[in-house]
């Protein structure tokens, strides 16, 4: 038996010996995992330092092309992956959110690195978005600034490890009703983000009352903030 | 030419005397550890044209702001070099006040200042009357404030230097966005609502490119100029630069750069950190080339220190220094090719080599890339046993080797040639008022390297050459970084073998530098152009101000010109050629 086989293959079910060569008998989501795990196409798409380690496990020393992961995809229609490959700015988020909802589902996200994982050095930055997962869901966190290519790797198969567990049943990309594409943060007086809308207004009418207030009563000192 | 010209064609800085002449306009700076002049700024043009054509001070290298909070007033440096000449630069001060600052822009004499002002414009909001294309370049158009000056506040601000109350001596760990009421990075004008606000970020952006004008003729059909739109996610962008360009058929009629998605508050971040704790930061800004980009910083505050450095960590320096920069012009050479449409497999080969080098810095810094290897009179490990052997072997043997390699199979392939000979050509004039450095620089034909023209370290002692090119163009600058390497291989071989033994740092180590108050503006040649970082210090642990003249960022100046009349795929190859990296574009 191969060993593409063995791993398939359900130890249940007696495959007569003469046609185990020809026939695997195996669950839908195992071989449905086993063919997406295999074939992670990530997007060719780098951010900062980050990016750099990226292409360096992509090249001869580190090969990611051992793990079926070596077709970098410069489209988001054509990639499974996309690894947050360095610090996402405010700039930066409405394209990276954009080329999100352009991917065709299945999809997977990694978050590469302290900045894409929650905003690394310079996460006080006035343009610094803190970790990519304030908008995209995150499967898979690599930390290191930048994380060497062994960790990369590591991640990776890590994520292999995640799919492997998945059931096409309960993924949220097969659950009945469209998915909704994730709302494109706008570049405002600050960035924006459409789903604090609400949140914005009502912090709004908060700080109108009290300058209200503060009209009203002028002996009083105005209150702070 | 009259001979009073020839005469100052060779002119320093010591012997221009701007005080005297311009009594009126210009007084010798006299605030303690400063040095240059202060200039009215009514009067800066005329001082600026002076400087240019009377005493061949052409090259405008850095322009940048300074907020004096306290003295209610902001201050443009400028620092003037005569790149015949070599030696230090002439410096100018011009300061104005605060509230709505305003001082005339030199992009009319010198064209390197246009980004820079902008620049200046976008993160400390100084207007510079006479600038044709003001608008900002890092932050987008809409954005509240002008961040780098020092009464605006960021969303997640703490304290105006750290250490941070909170951390030290306190301990108090906590997450800064649990006490942000968006649980992000981010704070709004009061009373902002979505409702009747729409945004700006793009506007100006397609506004500015050229839209009447007849495209390309062709019998019975016509034609438009079309604007297009690059990146910021384009596998040619070398990250996430953004090009807006106007077509004429396949021809470039106008190219701008779009930049600032990767920027990271590099200079804010800067100024609220302790002095030593920016160090790790500069590995950040050019990626690529973490070496050298620490050795400029430290030389800085070296300046300001007066510190000592060891012979060895003199050496060690230096070699570190010529090994990132053929390591970083192996991997231009790789993506240039790249870029000129060879996918991957010339860079697969030089990125062997990279690694060769990177497995030595690993091995001594503890890091393959963010190296954090300098410090303030010195650096932090000495090599660990076993690494010198690896280095001679690489210097001696493999990496001439290599670069012969590539020679043979790249200079004169016929597709190399044919796409690059002749394109892009540049003038040594056009590169020197582009304030342009670096590779480009002397490919353009001018003999300008800082290791020759204001010896740093100890690169007075080693023996190479400067190569120059002739015209500028593509293949010139091709040429220049493999000659370049070839020297680079040269140096390390000599260092190499006189490296002494002996301490790599001065005093001992330490958590804080104290640093005297001043200025201090360190360069360096990086394998990029001339790294500048321009240090104030007010006696305080953390650096009043902290400026990175990016040579990426002001070389991009030249790339509008350079791309016209050019084709589309011409674009990608000359911005390859430009040697950018993002980090330190955007900083
Ligand atoms: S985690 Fe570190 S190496 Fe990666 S992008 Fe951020 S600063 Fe650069």
């Amino acid at each position: 038996m191969s060993s593409i086989a063995k791993e398939l293959a359900n130890p249940d079910i007696k495959v007569p010996a003469e046609i185990e060569n020809n026939l695997i008998v195996t669950s839908i989501d195992k071989i449905y995992n086993w063919s997406r795990r295999n074939s992670m196409w990530p997007m060719l798409f780098g951010l900062a330092c980050c990016a750099i380690e990226m292409i360096c496990t992509a090249a001869a020393r580190y090969d990611l092309s051992r793990f079926g992961m070596e077709v970098m995809r410069p489209s988001a229609r054509q990639a499974d992956l996309m690894i947050v490959s360095g610090t996402v700015t405010k700039k930066m988020v409405p394209q990276i959110v954009r080329l999100y909802n352009q991917m065709p589902e299945p999809k997977y996200v990694m978050a590469m690195g302290a900045c894409a994982s929650g905003g690394g050095p310079f996460k006080d930055g006035y343009n610094v978005v803190s970790g990519i997962d304030k908008f995209l869901p995150v499967d898979v966190y690599v930390p290191g600034c930048p994380p060497t290519p062994q960790a990369l790797l590591h991640g990776l198969i890590t994520l292999q490890k995640k799919i492997d567990g998945q059931s096409i049943r309960t993924v949220r990309w097969y659950q009945p009703g469209a998915e909704e594409p994730i709302p494109v943060p706008i570049l405002g007086p600050d960035l924006i983000d459409p789903r604090q809308a609400t949140l914005l207004r009502q912090r709004a009418a908060e700080q109108a009352a009290l300058a209200e207030q503060a009209a009203l009563s002028p002996a009083e000192p105005p209150a702070a903030g | 030419m009259a001979t009073a010209e020839l005469n100052n064609l060779k002119l320093k800085a010591e012997d221009v005397k701007l005080n005297e002449a311009f009594p009126e306009a210009v007084s010798v700076e006299t605030r303690k550890g400063y040095s240059g002049y202060t200039v009215k700024p009514e009067n800066l043009v005329e001082v600026a044209t002076a400087l240019r054509d009377r005493y061949n001070f052409k090259f405008l290298s850095s322009a940048t702001p300074v907020h004096y909070l306290e003295q209610g007033q902001m201050e443009m440096v400028y620092h003037f070099y005569n790149l015949d000449a070599g030696g230090g630069a002439i410096v100018l001060h011009a300061q104005t006040s605060h509230d709505a600052p305003t001082i005339p822009s030199l992009t009319p004499l010198f064209p390197g200042a246009d980004f820079q002002e902008r620049e200046a414009w976008d993160l400390y909001g100084i207007k510079f009357p006479g600038h044709p294309n003001l608008k900002r370049i890092l932050m987008w158009e809409g954005f509240n404030g002008h961040p780098m000056r020092k009464d605006w506040k960021e969303a997640y601000y703490e304290q105006d230097g750290k250490p941070y109350d909170t951390r030290w001596p306190g301990g108090q760990v906590h997450r800064v966005e649990d006490k942000n009421p968006f649980g992000n990075n981010v704070a709004y004008p009061d009373g902002f609502t979505l409702e009747g606000w729409s945004e700006q970020a793009e506007r100006g952006l397609y506004e500015a490119m050229p839209v009447d004008g007849k495209g390309v003729t062709i019998e019975g059909m016509q034609t438009d100029l079309v604007t297009v739109n690059l990146g910021p996610q384009h596998p040619s962008t070398h990250g996430v630069l953004r090009l807006i360009v106007t077509l004429d058929g396949e021809t470039i009629v106008k190219l701008e750069p779009v930049m600032g998605y990767l920027h990271r508050n590099h200079e804010k971040i800067g100024e609220r950190n302790t002095f030593i704790q920016n160090i790790p930061f500069t590995d950040r800004l050019d990626y690529l080339t973490p070496m050298a980009n620490n050795h400029g910083y430290v030389m800085a505050v070296e300046k300001l220190m007066g510190a000592k450095v060891p012979e060895r960590a003199e050496y060690l320096r230096v070699i570190m220094d010529e090994f990132t920069r053929v390591a970083s012009h192996l991997w231009w050479i790789g993506f240039f090719l790249n870029d000129l449409g060879a996918f991957f497999t010339p860079a697969l080969y030089m990125m062997t080599e990279r690694e060769m080098i990177l497995d030595v810095f690993e091995a001594t810094a503890g890091s393959r890339m963010m190296v954090n290897y300098m410090r303030f009179g010195g650096v932090a490990r000495d090599l660990p046993p076993g690494a010198l052997e690896t280095l001679k072997e690489l210097a001696f043997e493999r990496l001439p080797r290599k670069i012969d390699e590539i020679e043979a199979y790249l200079t004169d392939n016929e597709i190399v040639r044919s796409r690059c000979i002749g394109v892009a050509a540049m003038s040594a004039d056009e590169a020197i008022a582009y304030s342009v450095s670096g590779p480009i620089l002397r490919a353009a034909g001018v003999r300008h390297d800082i290791r020759k023209a204001e010896p740093y370290g100890i690169y007075d002692r080693f023996d190479f050459e400067i190569p120059v090119g002739q015209t500028g163009d593509l293949f010139d600058r091709y040429k220049v970084r493999v000659f370049e390497a070839r020297q680079s291989v040269k140096i390390l071989q000599q260092a190499l073998t006189q490296l002494p033994e002996g301490e790599i740092l001065s005093g001992k180590q330490q958590y804080q530098a104290r640093v005297p108050a001043g200025e201090a503006y360190g360069r360096i040649e990086s394998p990029k152009g001339e790294l500048g970082f321009y240090v104030v210090s007010n006696g305080k642990p953390n650096p009043y101000r902290y400026h990175v003249r990016a040579p990426g960022f002001i070389n991009l100046t030249s790339l509008g010109k350079a791309c016209q009349g050019w084709k589309v795929a011409d674009v990608v190859a000359i911005l390859g050629s430009v040697d950018i990296v993002l980090g330190e574009v955007d900083r």
